[in-house]
């Protein structure tokens, strides 16, 4: 639970986009698991509620023209970063005037124009990227960081252990962000990852590390603060470890989550919702009132049904586009 | 007198021109300056990167032996701002991050709809004759042709080195670089201001009317080789190499079909799925008509490349086999 003084130190405006952000992905992903069970949502979405803190909290320490890479998990850190939700909902539903055109789905929308370097259908995919984008603001001058969201699954494959050695050995701006979600699809994190957990993999490596608790907004915000702060003022890489499990299952459309126990879910949204405890804090500080919340519910609850609206009523892309953006030129 | 470079030089020399020219080209991989982290002398890189980090300095890095991170992380500095040209050395180690290639690289700008770019360099030395076996003589190049969103360059002189190099750094697409170890230390005319050999367009190393022999990397040598003893029987052979396999110059094959009315295809890589078999699949599908006997490839088995020299040896064309193709195809000109 975060102090009155943590929560006020914040400021209003801040308070505010931070609910605003973790209520429109949340919105976001309750109201695509209800399309998707529709069929009108072709393909493979994953869906990241119960994370949200994760990525509010993480994309609250960076700036417009900061990095971040992502998952195939990756919904949640495009609000975040501030992609629009309209063109996301579009792309979820490969339409025209998607993100990307229709062309990248749900597992690879991105904004390079707002630093979201793009979903990614490979675990760990975005942990080498974001070093290169790290190199590349060393190189070019800038103070920009670069931040590589990746799960609990992707934080065993290679290229991670990889990118992690390589962020150390070049002293790169990057900060790699594990969203322990307590499944690497059906498998558990306490059976596929042994050690402690990832952070003293990184510790291992020369890196400052920490686990915090994924669900309270404050904790990752801090960590995020932290880890930035130094990344930008050329202290290198970091690592944080968010714990917090995701309240749907692996992949909308294989939804029996049998290997879960049976009431889970319900005690995680009843105990362990981060928009619940957001809310405590800042009305326990009188930082923002009732009547300040409900209205941003009403507003994104607004924003989402406008989306999907949009989104279902817009064309396909037309059949030319099949053939481009393969190259600049060929 | 023409200046003479040797095809590694003349890769340096494309390196340096374009880092001077360009700012945001930078140049890593593994011992690209060489010594970095040992108590002896920095700048033990032999390859075309020896010597660039004094004139560099900090835009060449050496990279820990980790292929997934930092060829991943070529795409990523690429998607955001630099021009990277990256070292594998050996193509073989493409094994060990054939994802960042393939699912990274390949495919980014497609699946963000247009809205980046990777203007990226991987270069790999690749090629048998160097007795390493078969971990580090593959020639790869088909499974880059194959992959959409890359292109393939792969060089057979100096001069196209030089001027492909150049392009491909340019280039706003990534470029596979493939560079013939057998052919570093080979000399030619080499200009010295810098120039760019547009990427697609292959060169006739040889005019001739009788037989069209198109042959990739070092196989040009054997394919001129072959065409000179051609020559003294009073046949005459066209050598095309495509010097670029992705994109591929199909027109000028096919011009070159159409007056010969036969094709011989020389790659010493494998032919199942490989270039050559494409290559006469294409002329096959788009030329039938020009063809007098059918086309023959003449490549490497399908076998890794083995050790023993004797062995190897003996798995690349030479001159001797693709004359015994030539003349093999040619003898049913008039029967068909």
């Amino acid at each position: 639970m975060a102090t009155t003084s943590a929560v006020t130190q914040l400021g209003r405006d801040r308070l505010l986009d931070a609910y605003r952000t973790m209520r429109t992905i949340r919105q976001f992903e309750e109201r695509v698991h209800t399309e998707f069970a529709t069929g009108e949502i072709p393909g493979a979405v994953h869906l990241y509620a119960g994370q949200e803190a994760v990525a509010a909290g993480v994309c609250a320490a960076l700036n417009e023209t900061d990095y971040i890479a992502s998952t195939h998990r990756g919904h949640g850190h495009a609000i975040a970063k501030g992609c629009d939700v309209t063109a996301m909902m579009l792309e979820i539903y490969g339409k025209a005037g998607g993100l990307c055109g229709g062309k990248g789905g749900s597992m690879h929308i991105a904004d390079f124009d707002l630093g979201m370097l793009g979903a990614n259908g490979v675990a760990a995919g975005g942990a080498p990227l974001v070093c290169g984008a790290a190199l590349s603001a060393k190189m070019r001058g800038t103070d920009q960081v670069a931040v590589a969201f990746v799960g609990d699954g992707g934080a065993n494959q290679g290229a991670f252990a990889e990118s992690l050695n390589l962020a150390a050995v070049w002293e790169l701006p990057c900060v790699f962000v594990v969203e322990d979600n307590g499944y690497a699809q059906a498998t558990g994190t306490s059976y596929h990852l042994r050690g402690l957990n990832v952070a003293s993999r990184a510790r291992a490596y020369g890196m400052p590390a920490e686990v915090v608790d994924g669900y309270d907004f404050f904790d990752v915000l801090d960590a995020a603060n932290e880890a930035v702060i130094a990344a930008r003022q050329g202290g290198g890489p970091a690592l944080i470890e968010c714990k917090a499990m995701r309240f749907f299952g692996h992949m909308e459309g294989m939804d029996g989550q049998a290997y879960r126990a049976a009431d889970e879910v319900d005690r995680l949204r009843a105990d362990h919702d981060c928009l619940d405890n957001f809310a405590r804090d800042v009305l326990g500080a009188g930082a923002l009132t009732a009547d300040e919340i409900a209205e941003i519910d009403g507003s994104v609850a607004a924003l989402v049904d406008e989306a999907v609206r949009v989104a279902k009523a817009a064309p396909a892309p037309e059949l030319s586009e099949l053939l481009t953006d393969v190259y600049v030129s060929y | 007198m023409e200046r003479t470079l040797s095809y590694l030089d003349a890769i340096a020399e494309a390196l340096e021109q374009e880092m001077r020219r360009d700012p945001s080209v930078i140049v890593f991989g593994e011992d690209n300056i060489g010594g970095m982290g040992c108590e002896g002398k920095l700048g033990n890189a032999w390859g075309p990167t020896k010597g660039l980090h004094e004139k560099f300095p900090g835009r060449v890095l050496d990279a820990p032996i980790t292929e997934s991170a930092f060829v991943g992380a070529a795409v990523g500095a690429a998607a955001t701002g630099l021009r990277p040209v990256v070292d594998l050395l050996f193509v073989d180690f493409v094994g060990v991050c054939f994802d960042q290639v393939l699912n990274q690289a390949a495919k980014l700008r497609y699946m963000v709809g247009g809205r980046a770019k990777v203007p990226a360099v991987l270069r790999a030395m690749w090629g048998t004759g160097m007795r390493r076996g078969a971990q580090h003589s593959q020639s790869l190049f088909s499974l880059f042709a194959h992959v959409p969103g890359l292109k393939v360059v792969a060089p057979s002189s100096a001069a196209d080195a030089k001027g492909l190099m150049i392009s491909a750094i340019r280039d706003d697409d990534p470029v596979m670089f493939m560079e013939h170890k057998l052919l570093y230390f080979s000399r030619g005319a080499v200009p010295e201001d810098p120039y760019a050999i547009p990427l697609g367009v292959a060169r006739t190393e040889r005019e001739g009317g009788d037989c069209t022999i198109v042959a990739i990397g070092r196989m040009v040598h054997e394919a001129v080789a072959a065409a000179n003893i051609l020559a003294e029987d009073g046949i005459e052979c066209a050598v095309i190499d495509p010097r670029t396999l992705s994109p591929f110059d199909a027109e000028t094959v096919y011009e070159s079909v159409e007056r010969t009315g036969h094709l011989v295809v020389v790659d010493e890589s494998p032919r199942q799925c490989g270039m050559a078999s494409d290559i006469a699949a294409l002329v096959a599908e788009n030329r039938f008509r020009a063809l007098r006997n059918h086309p023959t490839t003449v490549t490497g088995p399908h076998a890794p490349v083995p050790f023993s020299p004797t062995l190897e040896d003996a798995y690349p064309p030479n001159a001797d086999r693709i004359v015994a193709a030539v003349r093999s195809t040619v003898a049913a000109k008039d029967r068909v």
